[in-house]
């Protein structure tokens, strides 16, 4: 049996699955582009940066904190992942570069706000800004690009005939589902994000798991990085601007509280491909991409919305 | 204030209680933690409604309706935490919300102005420009008297007003006291502090278990009778302790200091013993609890564990060493709301209950599901959100997770605080099956009877220190309160 406030929330993830499905068709019908093989792979490709980064943002925000810093770290890691490609580095070792930087960004992330006390808001809004600088003066403001077959068929390759991102993608939402349903870590981030001092006081080290949600927040925008710089074949130090907003939306659109303690992966991922194929389905209307800010934004307000209308009924 | 009755789900908070308050007088009234003073207070500012009883201001019945209904009916409440915004000058403090101006306009000097002149009745001089949190308390509490005045505050309720309060910021306070009393101002004034009640008090009125029990005037009745009045208890509640040989030591704290809140604190704990520890609010209590399984550290001193002198810096050693916290507030403290029964009966387990990292679901449910049945935990499932839990079974799920992790040692806050009689007595019952296991239990409890009839021995706190041990058998609940109130002879 389902009990009230659970049924609640499974209508909600409902809902969004019901949203996204809703969207597809009108599009679907509205242009017959929309429903082809290609174009959905498109959408799935195109998705997949946004949803790699929205990992880790899911755990931050279920953990009850915010990461403005992943767009930063976005081009941070892209750009001495693309440095140590050029330098000659194996394509395995330039990656551990790139996902190390990430981590260890997140590290200090973590680091400041346990034993910084800082609100999460203002150590990852001095992270961002300092990520971003640190990636200006690492180039001097240029794009680093022309990378080896190797390390492009990040991009190129397909497995049968899905391309590497979107698998790459897939396997970072199961690892992430496992480590968030199954694992003691992923029991933490629900304990300390619903009440992280009655989870302290049950004998847990909330600071020691509140640090490393930010470091896997820094791994995943390093992941993404690496998808991000084999697609274009350049790392550019102005890479991911905004993209923390559009990891923060996937994950309130999918039904994260941003108080923390509720949500899922699978909401995420609904909520990454509902902003994806929205773009990808204005774009095919030729709708401007003024346009469809607003819409992005109303779509925002409109699941959030859903929410809060929805918790009284689920009482 | 006539027959008010107010009851909280499980407790009747006040039973048929009177209350009298005449113009120009200083009405104390007196009574234990949970003897229902507040609650009574709160029901004449309007921020609780009574369930019933009438209440006349000035002769006339009147329904308060709320906070802001009170307000205009002129009565004012001074909290104990005091209600003034710290960044904001005295003045604009004591005007918030009705700031002289005209057209949204503030007239900053007319607020200075006024707000000067009622402090200057007040017989105080601040520096009305000054943020709030720059004076010391005794001034942040004239500025709310001067606000309560400002607004025609003709009934002031004053909540404990001097327990931050040093001597000569007391005397100006009951200099302050006296001024409103000649201008016919009157004032319900709660306070634990026994010989303040003849210094400024009119008449004193004696709360015990929800109930009024006495009103006398406030000079003439000496201290010690005042202290057997609150006492005084009749033989309701039954309290089922069992007794045994205590064992082994489990437990030693040795001279814990944390500031004032803590001071010099030591004790010992042995295998089937329940030690109790009593003490008003803020006599140091809580603060040793947390002391003890490194929630806040101590400053000094330290904490022996069956012989073995260990550091606990966070509840995670607490935890491997045995020791375990039932917090006073289960809602903010001891449960994750939002997740469910088994998951909280999990969370200090969870190590136990994983390999490598990942949670075993089936040994966990098994873990939760052994203990709800075994605690009686009414609840549909495992799945439920604690959150939706009636009190007393939100309450044995806290203690069914430190069951869960065989803990040796106990530590209950408050255990039996807000839940109704039946979930009581089953938590006195696991009390002493624990203790017949061999483990030990520290109990803090602010009602005596319950801390008296199930302890063994009891320590009395005040001040942050243990002022009084006691063979609980071998003591009485007005020798208890005596101490606690610093009144013992």
């Amino acid at each position: 049996m389902l009990t009230g406030a659970a049924a609640g929330r499974r209508a909600r993830e409902l809902g969004t699955l019901v949203g996204l499905v809703a969207l597809a068709m009108l599009l679907s019908i509205l242009t017959p582009h929309f429903l082809s093989v290609s174009n959905l792979l498109n959408v799935a490709e195109q998705t997949s940066i946004n949803a790699v980064i929205a990992v880790g943002m899911t755990f931050v925000i279920l953990s009850g904190g915010i990461d403005l810093s992943v767009g930063s770290l976005l081009a941070l890691s892209g750009v001495v992942l693309a440095a140590a490609l050029r330098a000659g580095w194996p394509t395995a070792a330039a990656l551990a570069a790139g996902l190390a930087v990430g981590g260890l960004s997140g590290l200090v992330n973590g680091i400041l706000i346990t034993k910084g006390r800082l609100p999460a808001f203002i150590a990852t809004l001095g992270m961002m800004s300092i990520a971003r600088g640190t990636a200006l003066v690492f180039t001097g403001g240029r794009p680093i690009s022309g990378f080896e077959a190797g390390f492009r068929k990040l991009s190129t390759a397909a497995l049968l005939g899905v391309p590497a991102p979107v698998v790459v993608t897939v396997l970072v939402y199961v690892l992430g589902h496992l480590l968030l349903t199954r694992t003691r870590f992923g029991r933490y981030v629900y304990a300390i994000g619903g009440n992280e001092e009655a989870t302290r006081l049950s004998g847990v080290s909330a600071a020691f798991h509140k640090t490393m949600v930010y470091v896997l927040s820094g791994v995943a925008s390093g992941l993404a990085a690496a998808l991000l710089t084999a697609r274009l074949n350049s790392a550019q130090p102005i890479a991911g601007i905004n993209y923390e907003l559009d990891a923060i939306a996937a994950t309130v659109i999918g039904g994260t509280s941003l108080s923390g303690g509720v949500g899922t992966l699978h909401g995420t991922l609904v909520g990454a491909l509902i902003m994806g194929v929205l773009r990808n389905g204005l774009n095919l209307l030729g709708t401007s991409s003024f346009f469809q800010q607003i819409v992005i934004g109303v779509v925002i307000i409109t699941a959030v919305l859903v929410d809060s209308m929805l918790k009284p009924a689920a009482k | 204030m006539e027959s008010i009755r107010k009851s909280f789900p499980g407790v009747v908070a006040l039973d048929d209680v009177d209350l009298e308050v005449r113009p120009g007088e200083v009405h104390v009234l007196l009574g234990e933690n949970g003897a229902g003073k507040s609650t009574l207070m709160k029901v004449l500012s309007g921020s609780l409604r009574k369930d019933a009883g009438q209440i006349h201001v000035d002769g006339a019945p009147v329904e308060i309706q709320g906070p802001r209904h009170a307000q205009q009916l002129g009565i004012r409440i001074i909290y104990q935490e005091l209600n003034l915004v710290p960044p904001l000058s005295a003045a604009a403090n004591i005007f918030l919300g009705r700031e002289p101006g005209r057209w949204g306009v503030l007239d900053r000097r007319a607020a200075e102005r006024e707000a000067a002149r009622l402090l200057g009745e007040l017989g105080v001089t601040v520096d009305v420009t000054r943020p709030v949190r720059e004076l010391g308390i005794a001034h942040q509490q004239m500025v709310e008297v001067a606000k309560a005045l400002s607004e025609e505050g003709r009934i002031l309720i004053m909540d404990e007003p001097t327990s931050a309060l040093t001597t000569a910021e007391i005397d100006q306070l009951f200099a302050t006291i006296e001024r409103l009393r000649a201008r016919g101002t009157s004032i319900i004034y709660i306070s634990h502090r026994l010989e303040e009640v003849a210094r400024i008090g009119d008449r004193v009125t004696v709360m015990r278990d929800g109930r009024r029990v006495t009103t006398r005037p406030a000079r003439t009745t000496p201290i010690p009778e005042l202290v057997r009045l609150m006492a005084d208890r009749e033989v309701g509640e039954h309290f089922p302790r069992r007794r045994g040989a205590p064992g082994d030591e489990l437990l030693r704290v040795e001279h814990l200091t944390r500031g004032e809140r803590l001071r010099d604190v030591s004790f010992v704990l042995r295998r089937g013993e329940i030690v109790g520890i009593t003490g008003l609010l803020g006599a140091g209590r809580t603060e040793l609890a947390r002391a003890i399984v490194g929630a806040e550290p101590p400053a000094s001193g330290r904490v022996v564990v069956k012989g073995r002198a260990v550091a606990v810096r966070r509840p995670k050693d607490a935890l491997a060493l045995g020791l375990g916290l039932v917090p006073e507030d289960r809602k903010t403290q001891g449960l994750v709301l939002g997740l469910s029964v088994e998951r909280n009966v999990a969370l200090p387990n969870t190590r136990r209950l994983s390999a490598w990292g990942i949670v075993r679901a089936a040994a966990e449910s098994a873990l939760a599901a052994r203990w709800v049945r075994d605690m009686r935990i009414k609840t549909p499932s495992l799945a439920q959100p604690a959150r939706l839990l009636s009190g007393g079974n939100q309450q044995k799920v806290v203690l069914g997770k430190w069951l869960a992790a065989d803990v040796d040692v106990l530590i209950v806050d408050e255990p039996t605080r807000g839940i109704d009689v039946p979930a009581k007595v089953e938590i006195y019952d696991l009390m002493n099956r624990l203790t017949a296991e061999g483990k030990g239990i520290v109990m803090i409890s602010s009602e005596l009877p319950e801390v008296l009839g199930m302890s063994d021995r009891v320590l009395v706190m005040r001040g942050g220190a243990v002022v009084a041990e006691r063979e609980s058998t071998r003591t009485t609940q007005a020798e208890v309160l005596a101490f606690a109130l610093g009144q013992a002879c």
